[in-house]
């Protein structure tokens, strides 16, 4: 075969893949767009389940999935930032900080049921929080926490080593360098990791399984130790273990619609923010 | 070791038994020099000699680098930097630094000015203002740059960036000021205007100047030092270094047979 052949097969075929890709995500968008938009109105968004979920709205899922996507990204993202700052800018490399990001990609390669059942042993039952919006954050807080530490520990050695130095020699201490001259540059890339998290937090069954997530509850929580319902666990149960699934399959296009458009919409607002911190805070 | 003549001139830095580690190799022997006020006083010698490490033990830069060690004195205002349980801020706040590749924070050229000010606690606009016009003033910089204070530094031209950032380091009142080649990522025109600019600034301030280039040393400094490998081997009026030097060594580095 020819050289420039192959070469013309070989791009050809890395675009195949690549439209291929596009193409499966395309389809999925598609699909959930052309059945779940027609379910779509005030009532299916605004209104209480009725019927085991068989008919009525939506309302406990919307809800409580937005509650713990909060929940997970106000305890995940404090914890997260620490932890890059301190692996960043304070240890010293050594066996211990090597363990430390060892044990956090390995972490980052647990399958999320694990993630459920260490929740409902430590937090659900250990800690006596009972199924509830906090321990089903705290355990998808724990699951996302790997993507947030690595990528805010990333964008935080992605600024310049003179940013510090300058700090430093004007005598700043090592936190206000680290305040003024690093943290804001650093920024878009956090945030960039919350957006991931975000994603993850939201879509994500199985941590909430055995966490917080009720079966049927048509109302909203009162307070961060109740149940709530969740869009992807509300989408399993329909799908599933539905008596007529069938039935209801228009209201199962629903709800996946709206926790995508849920999902699209809070990494919107994460990306609005981090394009702001871009402009503020060029280099 | 290097015995120095006395001096008249009163002393800034007064260095004893210096000696420099990086993890296990050693980067400074022995060093003794005692850096007059008010002057400038050039650090030359070739690549790797330890001019610059040295520099920077002077405000303690090192300690943020992994593995460094210190051993020996340096006394400044009559304290030991290495012992007398020195705060490193306020000692960093008295001996300010300009670095080789001028680096601005990628702020406003007001905001950049105005950092060091604000971190040691000036908070009114008032006053933040009148420091940052003195110190590019003192910098010749404030014609330039008066009418787009708020404008991002970074869209000075290099040598209006280094000046910068010696403002910068003016702008938080420091006696010493230490200068690692501030001109050596610059035109010949820029770096004038910094040779201009050093030569004013040793009216109010004392300055160590790390350089490579022999010219420049000898035409901004008032005492010269020559380090060579790790070691200060000779110390000096800038003229009688560059017209009359003691040693070989230094005579064969200005003359250009090494480095």
């Amino acid at each position: 075969m020819n050289r420039q052949l192959r070469e013309v097969i070989i791009i050809q075929l890395l675009r195949l893949t690549t439209y291929g890709i596009v193409g499966v995500v395309g389809y999925i968008l598609f699909d959930i767009v052309r059945h779940g938009l027609p379910v779509i109105d005030w009532s299916f968004l605004s209104e209480m389940p009725r019927r085991g979920g068989s008919e009525g709205g939506i309302l406990p899922a919307i809800v409580g999935t937005l509650y713990l996507t909060m929940g997970t990204v106000i305890i995940a993202l404090p914890v997260g930032i620490g932890t890059a700052i301190y692996l960043s800018e304070y240890a010293t490399q050594s066996r211990l900080t090597e363990t430390i990001r060892l044990a956090i990609t390995t972490l980052a390669g647990v399958p999320s049921i694990v993630f459920g059942l260490f929740g409902l042993g430590l937090f659900v039952l250990f800690c006596q929080f009972g199924p509830s919006l906090t321990a089903g954050s705290l355990t998808l807080a724990c699951m996302v926490l790997p993507t947030i530490i690595v990528t805010s520990e990333e964008s935080l050695r992605a600024v310049p080593q003179a940013f510090r130095q300058a700090s430093l020699a004007l005598g700043a201490t090592r936190w206000e360098a680290i305040r003024t001259s690093v943290l804001p540059y650093s920024f878009s890339g956090i945030i960039t990791g919350a957006i991931l998290g975000i994603g993850r937090a939201a879509g994500e069954t199985a941590p909430i399984l055995l966490t917080v997530a009720a079966f049927f509850l048509p109302k909203l929580p009162k307070s961060i130790f109740d149940q709530v319902m969740a869009l992807p666990y509300h989408l399993y149960i329909l799908a599933t273990q539905h008596p007529d699934t069938d039935k209801v399959l228009p209201l199962q296009y629903g709800t996946a619609f709206v926790l995508l458009a849920l999902v699209l919409g809070l990494s919107m607002g994460a990306i609005l923010i981090r394009a702001h911190f871009r402009r503020k805070y060029k280099w | 070791m290097v015995k120095q003549a006395a001096q008249p001139e009163p002393s800034a830095i007064e260095v004893n038994n210096l000696n420099f580690y990086y993890k296990a190799a050693q980067a400074l022997f022995d060093i003794n020099i005692t850096i007059p006020e008010r002057q400038v006083t050039a650090l030359i010698g070739p690549s790797g000699c330890g001019k610059s490490t040295f520099l920077r033990t002077l405000n303690r830069m090192n300690d943020i680098i992994e593995g460094t060690r210190v051993e020996g004195d340096i006394v400044i205002d009559g304290k030991n930097i290495y012992r007398d349980k020195i705060d490193v801020v306020n000692l960093r706040k008295r001996v300010g630094m300009v670095f080789q590749k001028s680096n601005p924070f990628p702020k406003s050229i007001f905001e950049n000015i105005a950092y060091g000010p604000r971190i040691h606690g000036m908070k009114k606009k008032e006053m933040l203002r009148e420091v940052v016009e003195l110190s590019l003033t003192q910098a010749g910089l404030w014609e330039e740059v008066k009418d787009r204070l708020d404008q991002n530094a970074l869209g000075l031209s290099g040598g209006q960036q280094q000046r910068l950032c010696i403002a910068r380091a003016l702008a938080v009142q420091p006696e010493i000021l230490l200068m690692d080649e501030p001109a050596s990522a610059l035109d010949p025109k820029s770096t004038a205007r910094v040779e201009d600019l050093i030569e004013e600034l040793k009216t109010k301030y004392t300055i160590v100047i790390v350089t490579h280039n022999m010219q420049q040393a000898a035409r901004v400094s008032d005492w010269t030092a020559f380090f060579y490998e790790g070691k200060l081997v000779e110390f000096g009026k800038t003229k009688q270094v560059f017209t009359n030097p003691k040693k070989k060594q230094t005579e064969d580095y200005i003359t250009g047979r090494f480095g």
